[in-house]
């Protein structure tokens, strides 16, 4: 097999991989099981940047979401109660409404995607740039000073507020 | 055949549907941000496939090729904080009302 054909394969394994987690999110009966589910869909996500060659979002993804931030969930849904039952991850009743609007977004935006002729580069690598988190680093540092220094100060204004708004009073 | 960059958008544009589903059809609230999590996720695929195939423009230099893993890397940290916050105002809601439920919080419904 060439190249192209193992990386069309390697999409379409992730591409399924993927939407079975998102779907186990989503339809899962027990909220931990939808929270594993979660870690399982982060990861494979973490695998379609590989595909696409950013390899240093793929290790933030991994660090970030499946380190991070499903450890939060998790303790969130420990903290709060009913968290093994069976029917912790309830649906609501207009959940048919929902899967109509969620269908028709779905059938709007693969439209609009399919149709859309956008001009596509036949470079080997993002931009032709070969040392992706090398180049990263220097845009972050020099175009982007500013939005990375703010999001320093939300980070610690949301740290600080989400200690603020948890203690107990 | 060759994955183009429609693939990657058809595919997060299932994931985005998949999280709109899940957070209009879902009542625990921590399962809601569960999905806006996807959403996010699902914008994250688009911005980083659009940074590895569409052309920089002339008059920009190849390192704006990566714009798009940029804007990614912003949408995490805001993804984080919020994450961070939801969580903390869940828990505030849940010591005063013993409830994750988003039928039961409904003091400010109409």
């Amino acid at each position: 097999m060439t190249t192209d054909s193992w990386l069309t394969l390697a999409f379409y394994v992730l591409a399924f991989l993927l939407v079975v987690g998102a779907l186990g999110v989503v339809l899962l009966p027990r909220i931990v099981h939808a929270a594993l589910a979660l870690v399982f869909f982060f990861f494979i996500t973490s695998g379609v940047y590989v595909l696409l060659q950013a390899e240093f979002i793929a290790a933030t993804q991994v660090i970030i979401y499946v380190g991070a931030i499903t450890v939060l969930f998790l303790f969130a849904i420990m903290l709060t109660n009913r968290s093994y039952a069976p029917d912790s991850n309830p649906g609501n009743s207009q959940w048919m409404a929902a899967a109509l609007v969620a269908l028709v977004t779905a059938g709007i935006l693969l439209a609009t995607f399919l149709e859309s002729a956008l001009p596509v580069s036949n470079l080997a690598t993002p931009g032709g740039v070969t040392d992706v988190t090398r180049t990263l680093g220097e845009l972050l540092m020099g175009p982007f000073l500013l939005p990375f220094e703010a999001a320093g100060l939300l980070l610690l204004a949301a740290m600080i507020g989400a200690i603020v708004i948890a203690r107990e009073t | 055949m060759t994955i183009t960059l429609t693939h990657f958008l058809v595919l997060s544009g299932i994931i985005f549907s998949i999280g709109l589903f899940g957070v209009l059809a879902k009542r625990n609230v921590v399962s809601i941000l569960m999905s806006i999590e996807m959403m996010f996720n699902a914008v994250n695929i688009t911005l980083v496939a659009f940074s590895r195939y569409l052309p920089v423009p002339a008059s920009n230099s190849a390192a704006r090729g990566l714009n798009g893993q940029v804007f990614a890397l912003f949408i995490i940290a805001v993804a984080a904080a919020e994450a961070a916050v939801a969580l903390a105002i869940i828990l505030a809601v849940y010591r005063g009302r013993r409830t994750v439920s988003v039928e039961d919080v409904n003091l400010m419904k109409w």
